[in-house]
């Protein structure tokens, strides 16, 4: 079967995996991890440059933004407004206008806070971004979310940087079914097969960080988690047998000695 | 230019001292940064980089320089 082309805000894209840059021992690292990726879509930060420390590496040193999607976060907002601010400054580096959207409500689990999360989605869209928006696996609020202008919906497999994988599987499939939308997977997973089965229960992508950066081997794992998506995507194409609790031989009986 | 007419700024959190009249161009010229990769904030404004060299820097302005870092 022929994949359809992945595509973000009618924008299409080969691979399926996009990639965080954050949590690298260095820039070269995360480059060479991305490269190995296949990823042309990552994540990243708006901080304060260090005006101490003129000659420190920058990320767009490493990174080209004219060969690798650039898709500005909004990491440590915890308010519609911070979000905002981040996302207007991010723009205006260099007119980025396809943004992830990430508002927190705890600094221990990291989980969104849905509501300013859908406010801040509202007031993104009416302002020209194309929203791709980190929330909780909640189908209702996806909903919300779609109405609201996102262009993307990636709920959370657990925990940001948890490494727990899908923990809730039915509240995917029910999101899966009920949005045509871009369903990206964004946190949480820990290994290669938790991209697989993300992509098995018929997501569009994942968005992975902590599992390629913290791993022992970023650059090895980076192409684990691409060929698992590959893998994943394929299976999920393919039209998986259903399970059955008996066994169902392989070899026929006839001409049994 | 005797220190006494410098004027006190701050600039992503520190203090800074500039002559009266500094434009946010030569702030930025000064710091070394790459117009093209940063944005800029003057009291929690967002400044256009094309007109930075029409703004002039007043006493307790507050600027933000911001660019990319790593981030998931």
């Amino acid at each position: 079967m022929i994949d359809k082309k992945f595509k973000i805000a009618n924008k299409k894209f080969k691979s399926r995996l996009i990639v965080g840059t954050g949590k690298y021992k260095s820039f070269n690292e995360c480059a060479k991890a991305i490269k190995s990726s296949g990823a042309e879509i990552v994540t990243v930060a708006v901080r304060r440059v260090n005006i101490s420390n003129k000659n420190k590496a920058r990320l767009m040193d490493y990174i080209d933004p004219k060969k690798i999607t650039y898709l500005p976060n909004t990491a440590g907002c915890f308010t519609a407004e911070d979000a905002i601010r981040t996302l207007r400054l991010a723009r205006e580096i260099g007119g980025w206008k396809l943004v992830k959207l990430e508002v927190l409500g705890d600094k221990k689990n990291l989980f969104p806070e849905m509501i300013e999360t859908l406010r801040s989605t509202e007031l993104l869209t009416k302002e020209g971004f194309q929203v791709m928006v980190y929330c909780n696996d909640d189908p209702l609020m996806a909903k919300r979310l779609e109405s609201a202008g996102a262009v993307a919906i990636m709920p959370l497999a657990a925990p940001i940087g948890s490494g727990l994988g899908i923990q809730n599987k039915v509240n995917i499939k029910i999101i899966r079914k009920q949005t045509k939308l871009p369903l990206i997977i964004d946190a949480g997973l820990g290994q290669a097969s938790d991209a697989s089965i993300a992509m098995e229960l018929g997501c569009d992508g994942v968005l992975i960080n902590t599992a390629i950066a913290k791993a022992k081997n970023p650059i090895q794992m980076a192409e684990a988690m691409k060929l698992a998506v590959i893998s994943g995507r394929k299976s999920f194409l393919s039209g998986r047998i259903s399970p059955n609790l008996l066994g169902s031989a392989s070899t026929t009986n006839k001409g049994i000695i | 230019m005797n220190i006494k007419n410098k004027i006190k700024i701050t600039v992503n959190g520190k203090q800074m001292q500039v002559i009266p009249k500094f434009s946010l161009k030569s702030l930025i010229t000064k710091l070394e940064m790459p117009l093209n990769k940063i944005a800029i904030e003057l009291n929690k404004i967002i400044i256009d980089k094309k007109k930075i060299s029409k703004i002039q820097l007043k006493k307790g302005d507050k600027i933000e320089i911001v660019h990319f870092i790593g981030g998931g």
